[in-house]
Parts: C-alpha cells; structure tokens; sequence
C-alpha cells in the first residue's frame, strides 16, 4: 500500500466513545491503526491558579471538583498535605470515615469503569447491568455524606460528619450485595467468549514500558509492576488494613480488567475490616485558619492511579502553590505505544482502559503560533490589544462605545 | 386484487405495520433482559412520523442522486421480497420455480444500498463504515445461503412454497435441517447488523457507519428498511425451517405465523443481549471457519440422506 491509502479519522473532540472531550487524529490502512495523536486541553478550568486566590478550605471545595468521578481523591490529597505543613494530628476516627468513603469511591468509579468498557466494546448489557449495581454504592454515598460524587466529605484536620450504627449495619448489607454482584462479573470475565475475544491481546504495554512512561495505577498492575502507593507509602488507616495487590501479568485490557475486578473484591474486604474495627472518638480535629509556612507532597492511590499533590503555604490564609498532578496525565502517553498496530475498532476499548479522565489532566495551555513556536510571553495589556484588533478585523469595534460610557460616566 | 394484495394486505402496509411491531418488540425485549423498561408500543412509529418533519441534509460533497436514491431502493427490494415468501399457506402471493434465489438477491440488496448510500456520503465515517458492511457480506452471504440450499436440495425444489409444502407433509424431515436453522439465524445477525455484527454501524468507533450523513426522511426510510428486512428474514427462516400447522384452519395459522417470528425475534434480542460486539477480522473469520463449514456439513448430510430416502 502507498501513502495515498493512508486515511486520517478524526476522532473527538466530541464523540460518543467518551464522555469527554479530547482529539485523537487516527492514521488508518485499512482498519490498521499507523499512527495516532492525541490532543487534549479542551477542558483548562485555570484550577490551580484559583487555588491561590482562596482559603484553604475554599480549597478543599474547589479542588473536588477537579473530577467529577474521584473528587474524594484530589480532596483527600490534597487535605492530607495542608495537615502535613500544619502539623494537625487528625484523630482516628476521622482517618477511618475518611478511608471508608474513599474506599466507597473505588468501588463506584470500578463498577462505572466496567460499565463503560461493557459500551466500548458493544456489550451494553454489562454497562446497563454494572451502572444498575453502582446505584446501591451511589446510594450509600449520598446516605454517609449528604451527596452523589462531590460529596464534600473532608475538613482539613477530618470529616464533617459521623457515621450512626444503622449507617454501618447498611455499608455491611450494600457490600454483601455489592460482593455477590461482583463476582459474578469476576465469573463473567473469564466465561463470556465474545468479551473475552474483544478483550485479550489488545492495547498491549509491556513491563518495560510501563516502567519507561511511569504508567501507574491499575493499567501498570495488569503488565506485573505491583505498584500501589496504599501499600508502598501508606497513608491514612492502610497499614492497619489487610488487603493484597492486585496484579497480573496479561499486559492487555483484559488484564486491566481482571485488575479493577480484582480490586473490588479486596476494596471489600478493606470496607468489613473498617466498619469492624471503626474506633470510638473525635471525627476532626480543630485546625487554624493560617497555616504555617512550609511545603509538603501527598501521594494518593486513587481509582485510577497515582494522584500527587504539592502544596506550599507562606504562613498567611492562602497558599502560595498547589500543584496536582491527576493519574490520567502519566497513563496518557501510554497510549499512544499500546494503539501502535492495533485495529480500529479497539480504539475506543484501549483508551477506555486506562480510564481516562482529561478533565482532570488538564492543568496548563500553552500558547503555539502556526508555525509551532511557542514559550512566547504576553503581558496583561498586550493580550488586551490583540483581542481589540481581533475583533475589529472581524468588524467589531467597541471603542465608540467605550467612549459613549466613559462621557455617560463623567456626566454622572 | 393484486393492487390491495401489493399496497395492503400481505404487502406494504401490512409488513410496515408489522416491521414497526416487530422493531417495538425487539427493544421492548431487549431493555427487559437489560433490566429497563423500554420504548412504548408506539415508539417506532412515533420515530419515524418525527424522522419525516425533519429537513433533508444532504452533504455538499455526496453525490445528490444515489444518497437520495438509495433509501428508496432498499425499501422496495426488501417490500418487494415478501411476495415470494409463503406466510401463512404454503403459497406464496407469487410463486415460481427457482423464487428462492430471487429472495436471497434480494435480500442482499439492502446490504449494498448502505454500501452505495455510505460511498457516497463523502463522509470518513460512512465510508469506513460502508467498507466494513461489505467485507461483512462477504462473510454471512455464503453462510446463509449454503444453509438455506441445504434444506432445498432434500425437497427437490427451488421455490420456497414448494419447500414449505414439501416440509409440512413430511414434519419427521424438519429436525434434520437444525443445523443449517442455527446457522441461517447467525447468518441473518449479520444481515441485520445486529450485535454481535452490529460492526458496519459500531457507534463507539464510527459514530452511525453508513448512516453517519443521513437524517430527516431518508434516515426513516432506511430503518423502515432495517425493520422490513428484519420481518423478510424471519418470515423466511420461519418457511423454510419452522413449517409447522400449516393445515390448521386459516385464522390459526395466520396466529401460528405471526408467533414464529415473534419467536425468531427474540431469538435475535436474546442474542444481542447477551454478546459483545465482534471486530472485523473476528467476524470474517468466525464465518468462514465455524459457520460456512457448519453450513456445508448440512448440506453433506442432506445429501446423503436424500440417497437414503430414495
């Protein structure tokens, strides 16, 4: 085949593969992927530049709404770092509400993964079926904390609310539900011939790449690295819970999917282990309103990898840096090396097996002329007056008005 | 009479009533076995009355007379089929010696009118998706065909009447053909697109395949289309393999008919139900390694017993 025969399919920015928006230009011969690119950056909110200009705990609220999926990840992160500047003891209790709904939150973000994976590959009835059951853990959020996803659960120096004893008696009834239901999708896996067709030997990664690109999170524990932060730099309650990695060495989709499975049925057994041992006390401690100068780093083993948070205070209200870095941004360029080759229709499974979430990744734009250059620095005034001239070019010109507002201004 | 039997009655707007029934069912079945609720009866309908207010996009590029052509086309071919297919006697509305294959033509031209349709929208998406509906042909037409020739060679006949006949007399011969049934069903998945060959239309990769630039009334003719197809290709599975009660008295048999491809829909709902959709390649694959020799066997096996028989 010649070049000519090389056909470029433009996929995203909206497209109904996901649910966010993200370009991807796919090189096709024939139904063979040749190459592809990715873009991303439709989604800049300026989160972290925010961040600066408010309280810390303004903070906390606005860094959960960096996902819509894991907020409790980037509050809980980021939370654990203002107290590591501040030096707050959060009591144990708090720790382990904190840990409860976190765990929770794995098992919403797994079960809506599953369902998305069943939809990627055409087998809507596993999404209609995992988004059935994700509603009984969707439920027990909203009973403990008041809410769906952004559940607004963290303070710094805790949790704002405490769990009552029929509380705990229906977390054990939704997990046995949840278990059951679970392993019948774990069952369902290793069965179901067209899903398992669709699943095994595609968006291969090896070991060495995943050590090369510093892939994290599930997708690294389905190619053998056995890297959970939970387990190699425990934070909260994880040292005192019992609970295995989950790893495999398939190095495709279906052993990410094997993984997050996998992983649910350990996140239950963590969820019995806290409400058994759940210790009696305090939920917060009290925190100041300024937090000392200093700087800390907090890892986070969210749903879908590595989640890191850096924070600097300067010792007044607000912080001087934040920093997050979401586990989407590393898993990304992976993709990349596991569409080489693949076929068309893969496509969509690949990407979706790295749960992406770009919303969450973005966190910069940088600015290219056509010709590609970039690093150029516009001041305040001068981005003004390109924007004047943009418009006026395009026949829009309010300095006549501007005019007309400064004298009805001066007249006043 | 031949103009009310054509226009209403086993025609066009008996099979379109009963397409649209037909297309209700399948979802209605569907979203039960997903633990939905599903569309109202009258959903389909209400479908396409909105489809035909819309306006008609046609893109700058497409070539105007085939993308508008085409819908057309696959209606009439798939309409026009039903004449040869006895429904609920063994006679059908118009019978000749050798009608069989006329169907199977067809019923294959639906498949490339989304090919033609798709070509030339002009669209990346349509084209690759009309590229896929035909390589898929390709793979379930031999299939199908092989396993629907299998039960004609045992009857000696190439009209689907005559096959019905033939079976009707002779009920002890039908469960000999079981093989050649399972696979003419798998066959017609993948004339319909259903899942799991739903892969010229694969909503995730290619937004609609072939349908991507079609909107307004065309788009409602080519699911009108979809849906009679559907009906056909039961109502020919159901001649063909199913020739139960057909001496019963006439009400009963219309009954027994119109059961035999409720049956056969949900036999196709359970199917889609339960199945991931296949690539490509898996599918071209499974056809040509697992069903056409399945479908040969049959026809081995036909034979040999029609040197036994006689």
């Amino acid at each position: 085949m010649s070049d000519q025969d090389v056909v470029k399919i433009p996929l995203g920015p909206q497209h109904p593969a996901l649910k966010e928006p993200g370009n991807f230009t796919l090189s096709l011969k024939g139904e063979l992927i040749t190459e592809m690119g990715i873009r991303l950056g439709y989604n800049h909110r300026g989160i972290e530049k925010a961040c600066e200009q408010r309280s810390y705990l303004n903070d906390l609220y606005l860094l959960e709404r960096i996902c819509g999926i894991c907020s409790h990840s980037h509050s809980t992160a980021y939370v654990q770092a203002v107290e590591e500047i501040a030096g707050i003891q959060v009591p144990p209790r708090g720790l382990y509400l904190r840990t409860l709904i976190a765990e929770l939150e794995r098992v919403h973000s797994h079960l809506l993964w599953l369902g998305v994976a069943g939809h990627e590959i055409g087998f809507d009835t596993l999404l209609m079926y995992s988004w059935r059951d994700r509603e009984v853990v969707m439920d027990l959020l909203a009973a403990l904390t008041g809410n769906r996803v952004n559940y607004g659960y963290n303070t710094i120096g805790g949790v704002r609310r405490d769990v009552t004893d029929e509380q705990k008696a229906d977390v054990l009834k939704a997990t046995d539900i949840l278990e059951e239901r679970t392993k019948y999708y774990a069952h369902l896996a290793g069965q179901e011939l067209t899903l398992t067709k669709r699943l095994k030997d595609v968006g291969r990664l090896s070991k060495e790449d995943v050590l090369r690109l510093g892939v994290t999170g599930p997708t690294a524990r389905a190619s053998g690295v056995k890297r959970d932060i939970r387990k190699d730099d425990p934070y909260a309650i994880y040292s005192e819970l019992d609970f295995d990695v989950v790893s495999n060495e398939h190095c495709d989709v279906f052993g990410r999917t094997l993984v997050r499975v996998g992983e649910l049925l350990q996140t239950y057994k963590m969820i019995r282990q806290m409400i058994a041992q759940l210790p009696d006390g305090p939920i917060a401690a009290k925190a100041p309103r300024k937090i000392p100068k200093g700087q800390a780093i907090s890892r986070y083993e969210a749903p879908r990898g590595e989640d890191f948070h850096f924070v600097r205070g300067n010792g007044t209200d607000k912080p001087e840096r934040v920093k997050v870095r979401a586990p989407t941004l590393v898993n990304m360029q992976a993709v990349a090396q596991m569409m080489k080759g693949g076929q068309l229709a893969d496509m969509p499974i690949t990407l979706a097996a790295i749960d992406p979430c770009f919303s969450c990744t973005d966190r910069m734009i940088e600015l290219q002329d056509e010709l590609g250059n970039s690093g150029q620095v516009y001041s305040w005034s001068q981005v003004r007056e390109i924007g004047i001239r943009h418009y006026r070019e395009r026949g829009i010109d309010f300095s006549d008005l501007s005019k007309r507002l400064a004298n009805w201004r001066e007249r006043i | 009479m031949a103009i009310i039997n054509i226009l209403v009655f086993p025609g066009f707007l008996f099979l379109v009533g009963f397409a649209l029934v037909g297309e209700w069912l399948d979802r209605k079945l569907y979203a039960l076995m997903q633990n939905r609720v599903g569309p109202p009866w009258f959903q389909p309908l209400a479908d396409i009355i909105k489809l035909s207010a819309k306006e008609d996009t046609i893109p700058a590029q497409a070539d105007r007379t085939v993308f508008k052509m085409m819908p057309l086309v696959a209606l009439a071919a798939t309409v026009v089929t039903i004449l040869y297919i006895p429904l609920w006697n063994t006679r059908a509305l118009n019978s000749f010696s050798g009608d069989l294959v006329v169907v199977m033509y067809l019923l294959t031209i639906p498949t490339l009118t989304f090919f033609l349709g798709g070509w030339f929208s002009r669209s990346l998406y349509s084209m690759v998706g009309a590229a896929r509906a035909l390589t898929q042909l390709f793979a379930y037409e031999i299939p199908l065909l092989l396993s629907l020739l299998a039960p004609a060679m045992l009857a000696n006949s190439w009209s689907i009447s005559e096959i019905a006949a033939f079976y009707s007399q002779r009920l002890y011969l039908v469960p000999v053909n079981i093989i050649g049934f399972m696979c003419a069903m798998i066959a017609l998945l993948g004339k319909l697109e259903r899942v799991p060959f739903d892969i010229p239309e694969a909503e995730t990769e290619i937004v609609a395949g072939t349908f991507t630039e079609y909107g307004g009334r065309l788009l409602a003719l080519f699911r009108l289309c979809v849906d009679v197809e559907m009906i056909v290709g039961a109502s020919l599975i159901a001649a063909i393999f199913l020739p139960f009660g057909l001496g019963l008295p006439a009400w009963l048999v219309f009954v027994l008919y119109l059961l035999k491809v409720e049956a056969i829909i949900f036999l196709i709902s359970f199917l889609r139900t339960i199945m991931a959709r296949l690539r490509i390649d898996q599918m071209v694959n499974f056809c040509w390694t697992i069903l056409a020799p399945l479908a040969f066997l049959q026809l081995v096996i036909n034979l040999i017993l029609k040197g036994v028989v006689q």
